[in-house]
């Protein structure tokens, strides 16, 4: 199936007007010795067969009935006016708004985007979009290190471990150390990262700290960010988008620069992407920021209009000068988390944060109440939470097997939590749901 | 994600927010405007009274991390949301609406068939963390386009990771620096080449490993100074970045030569495969010595730019570099792989073969990005190349070339062209006659394009042409809209010279006419202000000029 709209005839009068007898002398540029050998690339196939193998694949994967699986990616509710919105071909097939006058419904949008996100994080400027939740805070590690003029940055090892490694891989670029500031992760500790432990690093760019925690703990957040200030360093809270309808918003608990995986809002799983970086700062921190930002100005008749701007700072006018080499980012998915936000609204908001920790606790009192499970740590925690359960690898294992995912494997990043499952819960979470966990890992005890 | 179909704009080629005309004229308000107290759209059920009872004996939540303050979120019905974004649709330009050649962006049409492929619930349900026997087909399915890339690529290995063309620069450059590290060089190689026609995104993510950048010239047939490249090399040099066919839409016919010296000198060869659309089926960069490359699967392979993302970044990389890619890999660990590609391609699963993530690979710069990269990417992607197959990928690249040399030698007398020789996806004119002759600028055409309902090409890049205009045709336009082009250019052109004061006020049908930007920069307004309360203002910055390009 070729999309090409040319005849035989169309290509005979192109060629014509070139002035060379074949395509193939269109080529002739390209030395001999380097031209392209055979392939092995399958025929082509017309719609009907190419549905029939995307369907084929699509057939492979087993989507669980039931599943307490977060861990970063969160299953919620996609309402379906948001598939329209990013729908709109308007939207999904035109290109960064390098013409503001026949761009205005992309830029105008990016800019309700980063007053959504300024909103929701408390924060006062908010870039337009990043690869994912990770390299937002790789990228706000880095802009630490710029705004500080220094070179090692502190994780606490409560943010998400991809999130860890993705950190380590950008950091070894410029040669940044990452030190990890550890969590309390014993049996009945704390779970979380001690601010009187944040001293002892010495001198650091920034202080990475998660809210709530990768484990579901709720963090000391407004002491780690004194802890980080009373050392020169910034606080990177990295945070959870749905939870800031109830959780205080990190701008209020001291942050410098905020992150966030902005895939709950909205987004799909779609097995690990596309999603959506979120980053929020301060203005006065604006000219590191990485990344496109659109800003308000006036046309030429007076008319309120939308541009990019700031574009110092980037790579199209920098060069080897710019804050990051960060260029096309994800729009189309910033688009999503703007339409969800605005279809849930304040009070949608609330009510997905407060089912979710309410299913959570539910699920939680249910596995203790049958002396499946208990909680590992102490404190309290958001809409997810680990419990500590016996033989926890091969029942995981067991329930898969009859469609049902209980939730995350902390062991398969960190030996020291063997014999625990990470579980999340959403407003998808039934009453039902919980119950069919419950009757599995009944039946594997 | 999930792109619906593409419901039709229902507007012809001028734009229907156009201020100029006197029939419609939108101006959306903000979204923030159009809220009001406790209207709702969508709703959430309410937990079940045994769920609350049974949730109560748990910790709370401390009023100490509660929110403190109102989160102001708009308040508005489904249809005024829907209206609202709809009506910001009708403002933009795209490729569903309206000729698109932003050179360099390879703006070409965005298969419908690929969208439904990736709302497949199968797909976009999988979790990217769920149990490897749950997620057999979206392994097969990256295992599978990574064996496509290969054989369009001629690399022997891909990671499918980096999520745009600029993440694939970052992971090839970590890579380039892995490598000379593990041969003990790494404190001796600090230096990338980088031509004087070079995206901005190779030098800005050279910084970003840490390499200073040294530019190279171009040579007065727009190829790299072979003899300025040789000079610069040496021992002190980890790579040279090099984009083919170049960003002045010309294939570098000393390739040969160019890799060979990169080599000799112990250096990597990186290729910035932007414009792989030109040479698909003539030119494999593996297979010519290259050892990395990124593609664009947003440009070559068709996945929706979506208003700037998400796109996808993959790389190809030689033998000597394979050890050092990111983790995981998509691996086929049980089956034959010939076997498994066989009936793949035939529209069959293998009995017995199964794919897990290599995540055990000591040599690997790490991850570059959270999970797998933008599967929804993959899907569109292997979608698009099952359908085009062999034939239609070579059709691809030859009509994309056929275009570009049409429009190249239709227009060359009209506007100036610094490198007149075969183009391959684009071809580079120059406004400067323009300019000497009639003191219209680039952006003064590029605003005239505007009111034709044509997107303009892309402007003043690369930069070593004077008032560049970048013009990328690509492979999926009728020669109609072509000559239309043509058309448009050429009374363009004729309107520069008989009335340059128009082209000062152009565009006048666009739903705004020319925006402030230096304003814009002076006083930074990025966001909604509640209540009219001002915004704190940034820090003044270094005079620096703004302008405009890609």
């Amino acid at each position: 199936m070729s999309y090409s709209p040319h005849t035989a005839a169309d290509r005979e009068r192109m060629l014509a007007a070139i002035g060379v007898e074949s395509v193939d002398d269109l080529f002739a540029d390209i030395p001999t010795a380097v031209r392209a050998s055979a392939w092995d690339v399958p025929p082509p196939l017309v719609e009907q067969e190419v549905r029939t193998e995307l369907a084929r694949l699509a057939g492979r994967n087993r989507i669980p009935e039931v599943s307490f699986l977060g861990a970063g990616v969160y299953r919620h509710l996609v309402p379906s006016v948001v598939g329209e919105v990013i729908g709109r071909p308007e939207f999904a097939t035109a290109y960064t708004p390098y013409q503001p006058e026949v761009s205005q419904g992309t830029l105008q949008s990016i800019y309700e985007f980063q007053s959504l996100i300024c909103e929701l994080t408390q924060m006062e400027v908010a870039t337009a979009s990043h690869y994912d939740g990770a390299t937002a805070t790789a990228e706000a590690a880095l802009m630490a290190c710029r705004l500080t003029r220094r070179t090692r940055v502190a994780v606490s090892a409560g943010v998400n471990p991809d999130y860890r490694r993705v950190l380590e891989t950008y950091c070894s670029g410029p040669g940044i150390e990452v030190v990890t500031l550890p969590i309390d992760v014993t049996d009945g500790g704390t779970g979380t990262t001690d601010p009187a432990a944040v001293e002892a690093l010495g001198e650091v760019a920034c202080l990475i700290a998660a809210q709530p925690n990768f484990y579901g703990q709720v963090e000391p957040m407004r002491d780690l960010a004194d802890a980080a200030h009373a050392g020169g360093a910034q606080l990177v809270a990295v945070v959870e988008p749905t939870s800031l309808a109830l959780l205080a918003a990190p701008g209020d608990d001291g942050a410098d620069i905020v992150t966030a995986e902005g895939q709950p809002l909205g987004i799909p799983a779609s097995f690990g992407g596309p999603y959506v970086g979120l980053m929020a700062a301060r203005m006065a921190s604006v000219r590191q920021m990485p990344g496109r930002l659109v800003g308000a100005t006036r046309d030429v008749a007076g008319r309120k209009g939308y541009v990019l701007t700031l574009q110092a700072r980037e790579q199209h006018i920098r060069r080897e000068k710019a804050a990051s080499n960060i260029c096309t980012n994800q729009a189309l998915m910033a688009l999503a988390a703007t339409a969800y936000l605005v279809a849930v609204g304040p009070a949608g908001l609330r009510e997905v944060a407060e089912l979710s920790t309410t299913q959570a606790r539910h699920a939680t009192a249910a596995l203790e109440d049958a002396g499946l499970a208990r909680r590992r740590f102490g404190g309290t925690y958001f809409a997810e939470v680990t419990l500590k359960v016996p033989d926890a690898a091969r029942r995981h294992a067991a329930l898969a097997e009859r469609g049902i995912v209980a939730g995350y494997l902390p062991e398969r990043h960190d030996p020291a939590l063997r014999d625990t499952l990470l579980l999340a819960a959403t407003e998808l979470t039934t009453d039902d749901d919980i119950a069919r966990l419950l009757d599995g890992l009944e039946a594997t005890r | 994600m999930s792109v619906a179909e593409a419901p039709s704009s229902g507007r012809g080629s001028a734009f229907a927010g156009a201020v100029g005309g006197d029939e419609l004229t939108i101006v959306e308000p903000l979204i923030f405007d159009r809220s009001r107290p406790d209207r709702r759209a969508v709703r959430f059920p309410s937990a079940s009274a045994a769920a609350l009872e049974s949730a109560a004996v748990q910790p709370e939540l401390p009023a100490s991390v509660l929110r403190s303050r109102a989160l102001r979120l708009p308040e508005v019905s489904e249809l005024d949301m829907l209206r609202h974004f709809n009506r910001l649709a009708h403002l933009n330009h795209a490729i569903d609406i309206g000729f698109y050649p932003l050179g360099s962006c390879t703006m070409k049409y965005n298969p419908k068939v690929n969208e439904w492929a990736a709302r497949l619930p199968g797909l976009a349900e999988s979790h990217p963390l769920d149990p490897e026997d749950l997620s057999q087909g979206s392994l097969e399915l990256m295992w599978l386009l990574a064996e496509l890339l290969k054989e369009i690529s001629g690399f022997p290995a891909i990671s499918l990771q980096p999520a745009a063309g600029a993440h694939g620069e970052l992971t090839g450059m970590l890579m380039t620096r892995a490598y000379h590290r593990a041969n003990g060089e790494g404190e001796q190689r600090i230096k990338v080449l980088v031509p004087d026609s070079a995206h901005g995104t190779n030098p800005a993510t050279a910084t970003m490993v840490g390499y200073q950048t040294v530019t190279i010239p171009s040579n007065e047939r727009g190829g790299i100074d072979l003899h300025a490249l040789r000079a610069a090399l040496g021992p002190d040099v980890a790579a040279l970045m090099i984009t083919n066919p170049s960003t002045l839409g010309i294939f570098e016919d000393q390739i040969g030569q160019v890799i060979a010296a990169v080599k000799d000198a112990g250096a990597i060869a990186y290729m910035d495969g932007a414009n792989l659309n030109a040479i698909l089926g003539r030119f494999r960069p593996g297979e010519a010595g290259f050892d990395i490359m990124h593609f664009n699967l947003h440009k070559t392979f068709s996945t929706p730019h979506g208003g700037g993302g998400p796109g996808a970044g993959p790389i190809g990389v030689s033998k000597r570099l394979e050890p050092f890619l990111p983790a995981p890999i998509p691996t086929l660990v049980t089956g034959d792989a010939t076997e498994v590609r066989a009936n793949a391609w035939a529209g069959r699963s293998t009995d017995g073969a199964r794919f897990a993530l290599d995540d055990d690979r000591p040599q690997s710069i790490g991850k570059v990005r959270s999970c797998h990269g933008n599967f929804g990417m993959f899907v569109r992607a292997y979608t698009y190349i099952r359908s085009n197959g062999d034939a239609g990928l070579r059709t691809i690249s030859e009509d994309a070339v056929l275009a570009a040399n049409y429009l190249r030698v239709q227009l060359h007398d009209t506007y100036d062209l610094p490198y007149d020789r075969l183009s391959k996806h684009e071809v580079v004119f120059s406004g400067r006659r323009q300019k000497r002759e009639h003191g219209v600028t680039t952006l003064d055409i590029a605003k005239a394009i505007l009111d034709h309902g044509i997107h303009p090409p892309t402007i003043y890049f690369p930069l070593i042409v004077e008032e560049a205009l970048m013009v990328e045709p690509t492979e999926t336009e009728s020669l109609e809209t072509l000559d239309h082009f043509v058309g448009v250019m050429r009374a363009v052109a004729d309107l520069a010279a008989s009335d340059p004061a128009a082209l000062k006020r152009a565009p006048t049908t666009t739903p705004v006419g020319r925006l402030d930007e230096a304003a814009a920069a002076r006083r930074p307004d990025l966001r909604h202000i509640f209540g009219g309360v001002d915004a704190p203002e940034a820090p003044p910055s270094a005079p620096t000029a703004e302008v405009p390009t890609t």
